[in-house]
């Protein structure tokens, strides 16, 4: 038997909302689903070893980050037909119409995770802080490079 | 606000109106994947909401609901494993059954018991208490001399408001000296509604 006392089905009642905002601003609305199923079932999969340190909200979405990733790498690798209608008008400049999740995959790993935490979690820079292990100020420092880099669009 | 934090904001929003389908799609694929260690699902029954537990062995719970699922979740999070997953197609031939009983349509029950939420002694208990038929009733006395320990209807009594297996195990078919209709996990009226349905309340 593990060392996780914690019921799993609790777990992603505690979590599920706030994964798949996370994963709604990471892959975009359509692509939410899949990636939600893949981290969770990778978190089913470890779950009776996971020790409870008080911060699984940070180690769930550690995984869903990494998966949200894993999922732009298969779309590089294998294009696909655009599955909705993108929600920006598409610019000569934005040939495939991409919309803005896939230029927050480009983003260097901390600067997304902190813009995601900020914008799709709506969270203070406090707890982003708090959430990634980082210093509030390291967290808006991010944020602020993060979205510097978007409204290029890299 | 900036137009790109507003992009954010609206695609994580509308990832959460999937939830539900989210969530039902999710339980599905870790049953399918093997992942699940016990599901469990919710069922509406005349004696009120019950929590139905099945594991890869077999129903390993029935119980009255009674604003208890956290606690009963956690229990079987403690002592059979933490992957437990709500899941009504994993659970539903326990689900299918109680319905048929609790229409009149079943007298016994075809589902194959995980006993692993018994104690030793309890086991000894539950598994006499499951020979009782279907109509009939027994007293704490006899289920006592038919385990071979004469004198210890009290234990047997203590072993019986430990069935976790409700309704399926019978316990409420035991009754005290006499057939005075005493003690019931669920309470007394719901043993007198399980008696009543099944015709072995003689007044």
């Amino acid at each position: 038997m593990g060392a996780n006392p914690i019921p799993f089905a609790r777990f992603l009642e505690e979590q599920r909302l706030r994964v798949l905002r996370y994963l709604g601003a990471a892959v975009g609305p359509a692509d939410a689903d899949d990636v939600f199923q893949e981290t969770f079932l990778a978190a089913l999969r470890a779950w009776p070893d996971v020790v409870d340190d008080g911060r699984l909200d940070r180690w769930i979405l550690k995984i869903a980050s990494r998966k949200a990733i894993d999922h732009h790498r298969r779309r590089l690798r294998r294009p696909v037909p655009v599955a909705e209608t993108p929600d920006r008008p598409v610019t000569p400049e934005d040939p495939m119409g991409d919309p803005i999740w896939a230029s927050v995959a480009l983003l260097p790993v901390a600067q997304r995770e902190a813009v995601l935490c900020r914008f799709a979690l709506d969270l203070p820079y406090r707890e982003i802080g708090d959430l990634l292990g980082i210093t509030p100020e390291a967290a808006r420092a991010n944020v602020y490079q993060g979205m510097k880099k978007l409204r290029e669009r890299i | 606000m900036k137009p790109e934090a507003e992009l954010l904001g609206a695609a994580a929003a509308r990832a959460t109106e999937g939830a539900d389908d989210a969530v039902t799609r999710f339980g599905r694929r870790a049953v399918e994947a093997g992942l699940v260690d016990v599901a469990f699902s919710e069922i509406e029954s005349p004696v009120g909401t019950l929590v139905v537990g099945v594991t890869p062995r077999g129903l390993v719970a029935v119980e009255f609901e009674d604003d208890r699922l956290e606690q009963l979740l956690a229990r079987f999070a403690r002592e059979l494993s933490p992957r437990v997953l709500r899941s009504p197609s994993a659970t539903e031939a326990a689900r299918r059954e109680l319905g048929e009983y609790f229409e009149g349509r079943r007298r016994s029950f075809d589902l194959r018991l995980d006993r692993r939420l018994m104690g030793s002694f309890a086991k000894d208990v539950l598994t006499a208490t499951a020979r009782v038929p279907y109509g009939g009733v027994a007293t704490y006395g006899e289920i006592a001399k038919r385990i071979g320990h004469p004198g210890s209807a009290r234990a047997v009594g203590a072993a019986l408001g430990s069935n976790p297996i409700a309704i399926v195990v019978p316990c409420h078919r035991v009754v005290g000296a006499g057939g005075k209709l005493t003690g019931y996990a669920g309470g007394l009226q719901r043993k007198e509604y399980l008696l009543r349905l099944e015709g072995g309340l003689p007044f």
